[in-house]
Parts: structure tokens; sequence; C-alpha cells
């Protein structure tokens, strides 16, 4: 991040490394697209100038078939061009089974991260090289947006709702993080660096952030706190649906439709209960909405998560 | 009329003009202000649209200038409400107008041999709501600005922004009017007022391109009105539409804004194309190579623009499937672009070509529209697009697209049917020096975006990290070439109106309906309605001066 | 009878008429995606809150909404009277049923009015007055914003159509149309049936929402 001329960003991710071949590919087709119209584009100026003397006649008379020839060439071309970038986009939104889960909220004008043993901090994520990792992300307000470009990642992040983005960093070193959504005054300063560790510094790292409860074990405090387990817990008087093995099944609903429980699922049902009402209970649990933070409310995700994720199946993951 | 020679084309006259619509019907300020005369509303609106552009330029330049360094001149609050009166201002009051209400509403009605548009009071009324938006948006501007850019997301501009939001709505609402009645105007005059023999395939394809624009004037333009009467409602009375803490959909918005604002795209191009294809002609003396294919370009752009609108969306959290949907739809439509810009090279193939200054606009044109166009194929493929967006990388390339493709077509068309309109022949030399300028300028203010952009600079901010500071450096010196190449045509266009030498009816030795008329044409146009026998562009290598009356 | 030419840029009368009639149909194409982009935020919110809506529906004035429909639909009968009279015509008969007209437009404002009020008692008006709580409240106050931002816009429509009917129905009394001539009245019509015509869509969405067994 020195100063200087750059021409390409930093590649630091397996991801990175798949986008240059692709930014090449689109590169020397586009190239050859600009040789070809401007090189015709130069020879005919001069060849034909006005003045010139030269032979003009049997001119291209039927264009049909020039005209079907260009388009079909042009077309198959761009689809090719259009598969592989599919391709890839298609593995972005695939993120393996083992991530670690970060969660990230934004407000204007800053980035708050928590990890899942508990550490947390402010513009700044530490990642362990060579692992994925999938963040999970909302925001308190407007629209944000977190791009790495050293990641060639980025991805909204809305408030009311969980956007999922998940990286594999390979090199190790410090890369920036932008808000790339405009989202109020300080839209430039809402930047921060994303530290990239060797695996050994990073759990150094974690331990010297302070030995903190981890999420799930947050969560399951506040479970209780909010009176959740007076209905869900072994316990409950109410007939209320179970949460082990919960997460990442498909869950039959009242209307008939199937949805599987994610991250945002569960959240929804926290908030708004009555949007997806699971097939066979009553409709009587109260909404949170309004009374619990994202930062709990990340927690209690991160507990229902824990008591699901005993079951074969769970990193079913849908695209979000 | 006298023979002509393409570019000395200066017929001797005797000094008393011919009546003309410049001088029929009194010269006061209110026969202008309550003229119903085509060509007058296009002066009109020409005087209008040019304050705008240099308002909306000159926002762009202390852009630029804020930032020559990396934390910025300008405060945050001052910057982001340069750039949104920057993006409102030159895409509601100079783009989309640009083409269609001057050009388009001058020439349209000439071109078909009509004596004017079918509805000559709602073109002005059309005029007068543009002036209106205009004043709203100044006083917008004036009380304060906006913050929220040209694109006005929600929950921002309804629950966040402690800026003129409202007001800048407002402007952008009642534009949106003008241009409903422009297109309606410009459909109706081109299915129903066409000459006898003046038939579909006849039609020069400059009429095509207007008549494509106006179907998307028309159908997409309301849904942007109604989605600002709702931003509004939202933002007065604080009730949940869009704003997710109240129930809403933020990205409801973002399908309802980009359903009307990517249709809106090719209201900036596509008239352009139908410059283009008019100068590209003319000045290699050869018909369009292709014309059924590019007319028929133009219309299918018309329908593929209403369904690509979501590729703004790849990163907003739409599902995966939609966005695998919208790529490809979105590289559809990059096959027509290419038709068009093949066909224009083609139409070079041996012809005579000749490198007068409409003609160098115009080949800037298609080498600024095809890398623009191309990027286009970045930003419209998914992987590579998670990367780009918001980033300079999509600013330079909608630059390539409107300022390089349609301000290129705008001053080429504007330097070749000059004559027409004013009577008078600007100075050549001048004109080439600008429109290289202009070129020049422009790859140097543009170019070095895209590689800002791949570096992960992103849009809309006020200070950036150091290692960007060598292109933007470059990018602003090459904003001040650009500058001065915009200005230069000011002077010595208006300098032609009273020193240039008078226009003979046709000085390019065009084909075309407008071209048969005295420069500047009468009140009506035509004092018989002409009779067309031919299809348009039959031109011949020149000189064969009898050949100049175009239509027979 | 005055003597009616065409104007400068129109051959005939008939093409004048005929380009009318046809820009006409173009405005109303835009009206259509005018109307259109509210009815998708409707469908769209429906589609989250099918119960909220539901709820919702079941608070609007069923008996005003469908006496207003029957309403609206006679005074397109009328209207299309009134024209088919003004093909023959008969100026005097014109001006009487676009006058019918124009009243029954005014007494479905009236209604409306009577509705709002209504409405604005029972603490039903997002963002001024909205007073229904209960889980369902966001998507209630999002139905009636919507609803009041529908028939607030189709309401100012019937407005500007009862000021052109009664200007019409004033000119066709002074005699100013024949049956060559009288292309104001035929679009006027046009206009009058395309307002019925978004009423149609608007009673579904609006009053039988929340009382169709669900």
């Amino acid at each position: 991040m020195n100063q200087g001329i750059h021409f390409l960003p930093e590649t630091a991710s397996a991801h990175a490394g798949e986008m240059d071949w692709l930014f090449a590919g689109l590169m020397i087709t586009s190239a050859m697209i600009l040789a070809l119209v401007f090189g015709l584009m130069l020879v005919f100026c001069v060849r034909y100038r006005r003045n010139s003397g030269a032979e003009r006649g049997n001119r291209l008379g039927k264009t049909w078939r020039v005209e079907v020839g260009w388009t079909v060439a042009t077309f198959v071309l761009f689809l090719g061009l259009y598969f592989w970038g599919a391709n890839l986009y298609l593995k972005l939104h695939r993120p393996p089974d083992d991530t670690t889960d970060i969660f990230v909220v934004a407000k204007q004008w800053m980035w708050k991260v928590e990890h899942p043993s508990g550490q947390r901090e402010i513009n700044e994520l530490h990642v362990p090289v060579d692992r994925p990792i999938r963040l999970v992300m909302t925001s308190q307000d407007v629209i944000h947006d977190f791009a790495v470009p050293a990641f060639r990642i980025r991805r909204d992040v809305l408030p009311g709702r969980y956007e999922s983005m998940w990286f594999r960093p390979t090199k190790v070193g410090q890369y920036r993080l932008f808000c790339a959504e405009f989202c109020g005054t300080e839209h430039a300063h809402m930047t921060g660096i994303v530290t990239v560790m060797e695996q050994g510094d990073y759990q150094r790292w974690l331990d010297a952030q302070g030995p903190g409860e981890t999420l799930v074990a947050q969560g399951a405090a506040l479970f209780r706190q909010y009176g959740c387990s007076g209905c869900h817990g072994p316990a409950g008087t109410v007939h209320a649906p179970p949460l082990e093995g919960l997460f990442g099944r498909p869950v039959p609903l009242a209307d008939g439709s199937m949805v599987t429980a994610d991250e945002g699922y569960i959240r929804d049902s926290i908030l708004l209960p009555k949007s997806r009402i699971a097939a066979g209970y009553p409709a009587i649990m109260p909404s949170y909405d309004g009374q619990i933070g994202e930062e709990d409310l990340f927690k209690l995700v991160s507990y229902v998560k824990s008591l699901g994720n005993a079951s074969p199946g769970a990193g079913e993951r849908p695209a979000p | 009329m006298t023979a002509t020679s393409p570019d000395r084309a200066v017929t001797a006259r005797p000094a008393a003009q011919p009546p003309n619509y410049l001088t029929e019907g009194g010269s006061t300020l209110r026969s202008w202000l309550l003229t119903h005369d085509h060509k007058r509303i296009a002066i009109l609106y020409a005087l209008t649209i040019t304050v705008f552009f240099f308002f909306g330029g000159a926002a762009a330049a202390m852009i630029r200038l804020n930032l020559v360094t990396p934390p910025g001149i300008f405060a945050a609050d001052t910057y982001n409400r340069l750039f949104s009166i920057h993006g409102i201002v030159m895409v509601w009051f100079f783009l989309i107008p640009s083409i269609p209400n001057t050009l388009g509403n001058f020439l349209l009605p000439m071109m078909i041999g009509a004596k004017d548009l079918a509805f000559p009071r709602i073109n002005l009324l059309s005029w007068y709501l543009f002036v209106v938006a205009g004043v709203v948006a100044l006083v917008a501007v004036i009380a304060g600005g906006v913050d929220t850019g040209w694109t006005f997301y929600t929950p921002f501009s309804t629950m966040y922004s402690n800026s003129y939001v409202i007001l800048a709505i407002s402007a952008v609402f009642i534009s949106g009017f003008s241009s409903i009645l422009t297109g309606l105007n410009f459909i109706v005059t081109v299915h129903r007022l066409r000459a006898p023999g003046m038939t579909w395939y006849r039609l020069p394809i400059f009429v095509w391109s207007n008549y494509s624009t106006a179907i998307i004037l028309v159908l997409a333009t309301p849904v942007l009105a109604i989605t600002l009467a709702l931003l509004a409602v939202e933002r007065l009375l604080q009730v949940g539409i869009f704003d997710p803490a109240l129930g809403g959909d933020p990205l409801l918005f973002q399908h309802l804004f980009w359903f009307y604002s990517h249709p809106a795209v090719y209201i900036m191009i596509l008239p352009g194309f139908g410059v283009i294809s008019e100068v590209v002609p003319c000045f290699s003396r050869k018909p369009i190579f292709g014309y059924k294919f590019v007319a028929w370009a133009s219309v299918s752009f018309t329908a593929v623009s209403f369904l690509v609108w979501a590729h703004h969306m790849f990163v907003a959290g739409m599902s995966v499937y939609a966005a695998l949907v919208f790529s490809l739809l979105s590289y559809i439509i990059a096959v027509p672009s290419a038709i068009k810009v093949f066909n224009w090279t083609a139409t070079l193939h041996k012809g005579w070509i000749s490198f007068d200054a409409p003609m160098l606009y115009a080949l800037g044109f298609i080498g600024l529209f095809t890398t623009g166009g191309l990027s286009g194929l970045f930003t419209a493929n998914l992987a590579f697009d998670v990367h780009v967006t918001d980033t300079y990388f999509v600013v330079a390339h909608f630059h390539y697209i409107m300022v390089g493709g349609m301000v290129s077509a705008y001053f080429a068309g504007l330097h070749f049917w000059w004559p027409k309109i004013t009577g008078r022949i600007y100075h050549e030399w001048w004109a080439r020096i600008a429109a290289l300028l202009i070129f020049v300028g422009f790859n140097l203010t543009f170019f070095p975006q895209f590689i800002l952009g791949y570096l992960g600079m992103e849009r809309r901010y006020h200070s950036y990290p150091p290692e960007f500071q060598f292109w933007n450096i470059l990018s602003s010196a090459g904003a001040s070439i650009l500058a001065l190449g915009y200005v230069m045509p000011l002077f010595y266009l208006t300098w032609s109106l009273y020193r240039g030498q008078r226009a003979g009816a046709n000085p390019w030795a065009a084909t075309g309906l407008e071209w048969t008329t005295p420069s500047p044409p009468p009140k009506h146009n035509f004092d018989k309605t002409p009779t067309v026998t031919r299809p348009p562009y039959q031109y011949r290598p020149e000189p064969e001066p009898q050949d100049a009356q175009g239509h027979a | 009878m005055p003597d009616i030419r065409p104007e400068p840029q129109y051959a005939t009368l008939e093409q004048q008429t005929d380009v009318a009639v046809f820009g006409m149909w173009i405005f109303l194409a835009t009206e259509v995606l005018f109307f259109g982009g509210m009815l998708f935020a409707y469908t769209v919110y429906r589609g989250v809150y099918p119960e909220g809506f539901a709820e919702a529906g079941r608070h609007t004035k069923i008996v005003i909404g469908t006496v207003n429909t029957v309403i609206l639909l006679t005074s397109s009968f009328v209207v299309a009277w009134a024209v088919h009279l003004a093909e023959r015509g008969r100026g005097r008969g014109v001006a009487v049923l676009l006058g019918v007209a124009a009243l029954l437009g005014t007494i479905f404002l009236g209604l409306k009015s009577f509705e709002y009020y209504q409405e604005w008692h029972e603490g039903l008006v997002p963002g001024l007055r909205f007073e229904a709580a209960g889980p369902h409240a966001h998507a209630m106050e999002l139905f009636y914003l919507l609803y009041f931002m529908m028939t607030g816009v189709h309401g100012l429509h019937v407005t500007i159509g009862i000021g052109l009917l009664a200007t019409m129905a004033v000119r066709a009394w002074r005699g100013a149309f024949s049956s060559a001539y009288h292309t104001p009245v035929e679009i006027t019509g046009l206009y009058w049936h395309f307002v019925d015509i978004v009423w149609i869509f608007l009673y579904p969405l609006i009053y039988l929402v929340g009382r169709s067994g669900g």
C-alpha cells in the first residue's frame, strides 16, 4: 500500500487469482475487437480518403451473410465470457462447509466485527491465511457495501437482513477495506484494514484480545434472558418447534412451502415470527422486533446454529 | 439550388435572406416564448441545455479538482453535494433532452417531410415544464444542495439525508413529464405525419433512433415518476415503503429505479446512434451499410433495454438465479451495439471519405463508444462486476458511453446541421481542433479511471488512499483539456453567427429532406409537401451536383 | 356550424382527428405504466405480508367501494352513449349525457371523500393519524399508504376527467361539434374509459383482498 504507480491490485485470495484470469480473458477479447474495429477504421480512412485513387468497384453488395456472420460470431464469443463469469459468481455464492463465520455490523460510518470466540474489533478484520472465512453482515442504518479489492469481492450490506460472503485468503498481509455504497457524509472514511495472519499468529492474536466468552455461550445466556428457553427449551410447556438440529434443514411452512433454516430465517423468526410459520405449530410466538440489537441477535442466531450443527448436512447452505 | 461541393459549401447569395423561421413571426422575446414552431422550440431547448451543460460541467471540474490530492480539498458534505448536482443535472437536464429535444425537435419533422410535430402546443408545454424543473433543481442547489447522488438510494435518501431531497426529486419528477410529452409527440409524428412515399424503410436512421428513444421515454419515465413520488411520501410521512426498519424493502426502490434508469441509458445513447448514422454515410459518400439491420438494432435496443435493469444490482442482495438471467440478457444487448459499430465501419469501406469536423466527431464517437461498450462486457460479467461495482471502473464505463458517446454525437450533429439551423458556416479548422482536443482530453480523463476502478478506488469518495493519486492526477489533467475542448465550440459557433459565411441549402451535398429546404428553413419547412420516391442515403461519389438535391 | 380547418401541420381534418386519437392512446400507455409502478409495489408487499394486507383490506369500506364502482361503470356507459350521439351530430344530446357523466364523477368523488373522512376517524391514515396496532401494524400501514396513493392519484384523474367532461358538455351545448368534427369528445371519452378501467383494477385489490375467504 505504498505510494507510486500501481496497475493491478494485490492478489490475496483464491478467488482473486481466478478473477485475474477472467480479467485477462476479457482484456484479450476486447483488445481483439478493438484492434479489429480500429484497424479497419484506420485502413479504410487512409485507403478510401476522398483524394485517393483506390479502386472502389465491386463493393460488398448483399449484406445478409455479412450481418448474420458477425452477429453470430460476436454472440458466441460473448456467450463464452458469460459462462466463465457466471461460473465464478456461483462459486462465490457456494461457501465450503467448514467456514469460520465472522459477524459484521455496519453503521454510519464504521465496521463492527465480532469473531466466533467473542473478540470484537472496529474497522479492522483479522483472519487466518488459507482458511475459508464467511462474513455474515447486516447494517444498522442505511445500505453499505463491504469491499476488499485485494480479494476481488464486495457485497452490499443491507439493514434488516443478513448478507453473507466468503473468501479464502492466500497471502499474509494488510489489505484495504472500503465501504462501496454511498452511505452519507463520511462515506469515504468508512474504511478499514483486513489483516491476514499466519494461523499461529492468528491464534496468538485471538488470545491476546482476552479470552472472551464465545458468541454461542453469550447466545445461550441471552436465550434464557429473553425467555426463549421457556417455550423452545426441553422443559417448555407450550407447543413450540424444537431447535435442535434445525439449522441447515428444510422446514415445511404452514402455507405449504418449504424454507431452508439459514441465518436469515432464524433472524426473521425472532423478529417477525408471523411471517413464516412452521407447519404444525400455532402462531403464538411474540415479535421481538425493536427489542434485540443486531449484536445480541447474532449471538442468538449463533446459539441456534450451534444446536443444529451436530446434525449431518448442516453445511448445505443456500445461496442468500 | 446552386451546385455545391461538400466542403467549400458557400453559395454566394444576395444580402437579403429569404424569409425563414428566425425572421417570420417576429423576433420579439414574446414571439419566441409563445412559439409553436418546432424549430424555435428546438433553439429554446438548445439554449437551456447549454446552460445546464456548463453548470453540470462546473461541478465536474470541482470534483476533479478535489481529487487531485488524496485528502481532498472540499469538506465531505460539499463534495457529496457536488457530485449529486453533477449527476442530477447531467442526466436529467442535459443528456436525456440533449439530442432528442434539440436536434430531434428541429429535424424530425423536416426529415419525414412534415410541417411541424403532431402537437406543437404540447411541444412548447414540454419546454416550459423543463424550465420549471430546471428552476426547481437550481432552487434545490441554492437552498443547500442534495447529497444522495443521482440514484437516491433508500433508506439513505428517505430517512438519513439532511439535504434537499424533496426539492431535487420534484425537479426530476417535473422534467419527467417534459420527457413524456416529447416522446409522445415524436411517436405520433413518426406514425402519422410522414410525407407521401416516406415509408418506414425510407426513414433516415436518425428518425428510427429518435422514435425508439421516444418509446422508452413514454414507457419508462412514468415508472420513475411514481417511484420518486413514493420516495417523497416516505420521506415526508416517515412511513416505511422502502425503509426496512418500518417494514419496507430497499431493494424494491432499486428495482423500480433501474427499471427506468437502465432504459434511460438508452435514451442517452440511441439518439447519438442516429446522428452518427447520418454523418458517416454523408462524409463517406455511400449509403449506410446494412440499413435494415441498423434500423432494427435501434428498435431491439428499446425492447431489450427493459429487460436488463437488475444488472445494476449484482452485489445488492438479489437472488443468484436472477443475477444469472440478467447477466445473460445484458450480454444479449451487446449484440445490437456490435451490429451498429460493424455497420458504421463497413460504411467506410470503399467510400470517398473526407474529414470535416462532424466526421471527426463521428469517428471519435465510434472509437469511444466501442471502448465504452466493450467495458460494458466487463461490467455485465457477473464475477467481474462483483469486483468493480461502485468503483471508478463503472464511472469510466458509463462516461465512455454517455460523454464519449452521446456528447460527441451531440457535437457531431450540432456541427453537421449548424449550417441548416443557423444558415451560417462555422470555422472549420477551429472545429477540427476542438474535436481533437475533446478526443484526447476525454481519453486522458477517463481511461485512468478504468485502472483506478480495477485497483479498487470507490465512487463518491471525497478522499482516497495515497496509492491512487497518480491516476487521479492524470485524470484531472485530462479533465482540464476536456474542459477547454468543450468551451471552444461556444466561441467559434457564436462567432459564426455574426461573421460566418452564409450557408447554401445543402453545404455537405447530403441527402435527406431537411437539406432540400433553404438554410435556415422557412417557418413551415416545406412550401409544398414533398413526395419521396427513393430510400435514404442515395449518395454517389461527388462531385455530382445534381445529386445534391437529395430526394427528387 | 363554425368552419373548422386543420392546423397547418395536418393535411386534412381527418388526419387531425386520427392524430389526436392516436396521441391519446400513447398518453394512456404512459398512464398504464404510471399506475403499473404502484400496482407492482402493491403486489410485492402483498406477497411479503399476505396476512397484514388481508387484515387491512377488512377495514376498507366495501359498500362505498361497490357503489362507486357501479357509478363509474354507469358513467362510462353514458360517455360511450354520448360519443355515439356525437358521431351523429346531436349536440344537445351529447351535452346532456356528458353533463350526467360529470355529475356521476362528482358523486364518485363525494363518496370517496366521505370514505377518506371515515378512515381519518378510524386512524387509518399513514404518517398523519395511524392508530392500528398489533402484529400487522407495519403491513397495514403499507397497505393504507398504497391505498391512499393509488386512490389519490386515481381521484386526481377523475377530477381532471370531470373538468374535461364539463368543458365538452358546454362546448357541445354551444354547437361546437358536428358529425364531421367531434374529436375532443372522442378523446375525452377515451380518457374517461381509462379512468374507469383503472378503478376496475383497484376495486378488487382494495376491497376484496381481505374478504375472499382468506
